[in-house]
């Protein structure tokens, strides 16, 4: 299988310039939040415009366009550029598709690419939903940092994958399992911020209301969850023909089967009296923490059958 | 016995409530993560028998406590088993609840809707019959009631999202149903592992013996196995340039069932991701690696062949270690035959490099074979009674003096060395072996089958949502009527407000069309 090395070049640098872009997206978000001034009542009005008022009576849809803010417009700036590097990564990951002639997810380098994406349009999606566009800086650093090390440190030639890998399952498992956890970044992200604003401490106080973070990685969540099973399950359905067994306690299966416990305890726990609010954040912030651990430590350090980072 | 009823109700009362069955879960979390963590048994016994080595005191505490077992060890069990008590403790009463919640009617419209968490109001010249009227039309699929109110005012109690819980405890039962499923296949099934020859060798799934290693299930005593044959004909292992495997394909024929009375072969191409499915076992290629072919001549004329695999120790290169041994020829003393038995071992390179008299393996195809070998003459020890391993000779016998090294040499493929007794070992070329897997679990199409009931009803389950509204329309003194609509999110407050804007737009839109 030949690899079309122009087209790997152009995804190459694509990539990099994705994640260029995020950075200074990044920059100006943070930008944003650091002068925007904490205003809940703006918010508040802006989420009931052309709905409800606090009175009950319905307006149809009449928006008053107040004036932009320096950093409300550096927030939009932000936006702007975060929507151009998405289209970049996209671009980055179709051309190596091309390049290679497969699925664009055979190794750590592609894996991590595809996740970082999913997590952000999970994003980008979110930003439409809720008012919280100036958290953007939050969601894209942990992003470039992905971004930078995959592209450097996790960083494969594009090449044909090894005989076990060569099945349609790779297609459905592989991205699956990698867009369920970008998604996941950001309710990670959310309830991490959740646990900062809640705590009370004045600095913090510019976040969002802890409601709309809450409800930000509840629905998130919820979205990444069912999508995290399938991804496990079709794993299990592709081990049974490639490795002899549906389910054998390899270290990434344990890993996975523990986050996928840890973020039911989450959805058990935002229901359940005593545990809502700051221990339901935390368990959602440790099972984000479990998934990171599974990407990088139980493919680098420890060795099982899932050690295909092709990283030498 | 009244105290040792409310001991057992307590304590069912306990094991069910949420509070324990989270903390059960996230003790299933944290019991799991040392499997990851430890080297297992059953992934790499050897690794156990390391790490153990290396630990002293604490490898061997960790042993007592099964963390080498994790998934078998009491404690891991312990923590399943009263989850699952706790989730049955949980779901029994859910299902009795959800069952009377089908026949009961929407609840009664509460008497102030504007403290609900949802609320809009609008006024209308229709008559409160009208917008009752027009509220059902808009409210299909809703299970909705009407009723009339003493001041004369007409209400709807309107309820949505039963599928939610329906969802919910098709997923909670599907997990039980499939611990249940993976539990039996653990108990009725089993696995064994094999090397064939892939120049016609053959193996027949007919008993424990056949294989090099079997892991029975709990209930399986390995003599009721289902019968069937197969035989590798060929084996062809591609490589890139970088020595990454391309691909593996074997060529093998089997017999099941009635074939195997008419000795019919059917072929299959054994590849990596399409195991061979027949007579309810899966055999698998697991992999591969090379047999030198070693031809002795003895000093009395006679020769022999040895074909013994040997495994690979580089699974990049596969340079490969093993053991040929041979029994001399027309000895009829046992004793002395015993004495003069030969051993070939040392370090097996598919394609050749030196680096000056040093062999290693350049590349995973047998481009260029050669072997670096010692050879043994003398008791091997087959029949000291000691196990002993196809891949090594026992060095107990090399350290006891019975066993001596008597020549050490590189040979290229066609080449030969001559011992000082005359013998003569040539190194013919390599043959591949293949390793295949024949499994069995007779109910992991159940585990496939709740896996997929599990998937559906948590898409449900948390798609869907438990809502009411409510509609109240009430006749002012001036002949017009006041609507006020409320709305509920029963489970969770997030994403209703959107369907409610529109529902309640809908609702109090009646003006307009009247």
């Amino acid at each position: 299988m030949p690899v079309n090395a122009t087209l790997a070049t152009y995804s190459d640098w694509t990539y990099g310039a994705a994640v260029a872009i995020y950075f200074f997206a990044a920059v100006l978000y943070l930008c944003e939040a650091a002068f925007a001034r904490p205003e809940k009542a703006k918010e508040r009005e802006l989420v009931a415009a052309g709905g409800t008022q606090a009175d009950g009576t319905w307006t149809p849809g009449r928006v008053t366009k107040p004036e932009r803010s320096r950093a409300e417009r550096l927030g939009r700036m932000g936006l702007a550029l975060n929507v151009l590097g998405a289209v970049l990564h996209f671009a980055s990951l179709v051309l190596r598709g091309f390049a290679t002639e497969r699925a664009p997810w055979g190794n750590m380098y592609e894996y991590g690419s595809l996740l970082t994406l999913a997590g952000v349009v999970t994003w980008l999606v979110l930003a439409r939903k809720f008012p919280v566009r100036r958290l953007g800086g939050f969601v894209l650093v942990p992003i470039v940092i992905l971004m930078f090390l995959g592209g450097t440190v996790l960083y494969a030639d594009a090449a044909p994958v090894t005989p076990p890998l060569q099945s349609y399952w790779l297609v459905v498992h592989v991205s699956v399992i990698s867009i369920s956890s970008g998604v996941l970044l950001v309710p990670g992200v959310a309830s991490v911020l959740y646990l900062l604003k809640s705590s009370g401490r004045a600095r913090f106080r510019k976040l969002p209301d802890a409601d709309v973070l809450d409800r930000l990685a509840y629905r998130s969540t919820v979205f990444a969850f069912p999508l995290f099973t399938i991804g496990i399950i079709c794993g299990a359905i592709w081990a049974e023909s490639a490795w002899g067994r549906f389910w054998g306690w390899d270290p990434k299966e344990t890993v996975a089967f523990v986050s996928w416990v840890v973020y039911a305890g989450y959805l058990h726990a935002r229901a359940t009296a005593g545990w809502r609010g700051r221990p339901a954040a935390w368990i959602n912030s440790f099972a984000f923490a479990l998934t990171v651990f599974n990407l990088f430590f139980i493919n680098l350090v420890t060795t099982g059958l899932h050690s295909y980072a092709g990283v030498s | 016995m009244s105290a040792l009823l409310a001991f057992l109700r307590n304590t069912w009362r306990g094991l069910t409530a949420m509070r324990t069955a989270l903390t059960l879960l996230f003790l299933l979390a944290l019991g799991a993560m040392p499997g990851a963590l430890l080297p297992q048994r059953s992934l790499n016994a050897q690794k156990v028998d390391e790490y153990i080595a290396d630990n002293g005191w604490w490898g061997r505490l960790l042993d007592e406590l099964q963390f080498y077992d994790v998934y078998a060890s009491f404690w891991f069990s312990a923590i399943y088993v009263l989850l699952f008590v706790s989730l049955v403790g949980c779901l029994l009463p859910r299902t009795w609840e959800y069952f009377k919640q089908m026949r009961v009617k929407p609840v009664l419209t509460p008497r102030n809707l504007a403290r609900m968490p949802h609320h809009a109001t609008a006024d209308t010249t229709a008559s409160p019959q009208d917008v009752v009227e027009h509220a059902e039309r808009r409210l299909k699929g809703w299970r909705t009631i009407t009723r009339e109110e003493q001041d004369g005012a007409r209400t709807i109690s309107a309820e949505r999202g039963f599928l939610r819980e329906t969802g919910n405890l098709v997923f909670h039962f599907s997990l039980l149903g499939l611990l249940i499923a993976f539990a039996l296949g653990k108990m009725f099934g089993y696995e064994g592992q094999v090397i064939v020859q892939a120049n016609g060798g053959q193996f027949c799934n007919s008993g424990v013996y056949n294989y090099d290693t079997f892991r029975p299930g709990l209930r399986v005593d390995g003599t009721q196995l289902n019968q069937f044959c197969v035989k590798v004909d060929d084996f062809e292992a591609k490589f890139l340039h970088n020595g990454q495997a391309e691909s593996f394909h074997a060529d093998i024929q089997y017999q099941s069932g009635a074939d195997l009375e008419t000795g019919t072969w059917r072929p299959y191409p054994l590849e990596v991701n399409s195991p061979l499915r027949t007579a309810g076992d899966r055999l698998y290629l697991l992999g591969h690696g090379y047999t030198p072919l070693f031809t002795v001549t003895f000093p009395n004329g006679q020769t022999r062949t040895g074909a013994t695999q040997w495994r690979p120790v580089n699974q990049v290169t596969l340079a490969s270690e093993g053991a040929t041994k041979f029994d001399p020829p027309d000895v009829p003393d046992a004793e002395q035959r015993r004495k003069s038995q030969l051993a070939i071992t040392g370090l097996l390179a598919p394609t050749a490099v030196f680096q000056g008299q040093l062999l290693d393996s350049a590349f995973p195809a047998a481009n260029d074979p050669a072997v670096a070998i010692d050879v043994y003459r003398g008791d091997l020890g087959t029949d000291s009674g000691r196990g002993q391993s196809i891949f090594s000779i026992d060095q107990k016998m090399v350290q006891d003096g019975k066993l001596a090294k008597v020549a050490r040499q590189n040979l290229k493929q066609g080449e030969e060395l001559k011992l000082d007794d005359g013998t003569v070992i040539r190194f013919d070329g390599v043959r591949d072996w293949v390793s295949l897997q024949v499994s069995h679990d007779p109910t992991q199409i159940w585990v496939l089958v709740f896996s997929v009931l599990v998937i559906l009803g948590l898409g449900v389950s948390l798609s869907i949502k438990r809502r009411r509204v409510w509609v109240r329309a009430t006749p002012q003194s001036d002949g017009r009527t006041v609507v006020e609509v409320g709305g509920l999110a029963r489970t969770d407050q997030a994403g209703y407000g959107e369907e409610f804007t529109a529902l309640s737009r809908d609702l109090l839109a009646h003006k307009e069309e009247s």
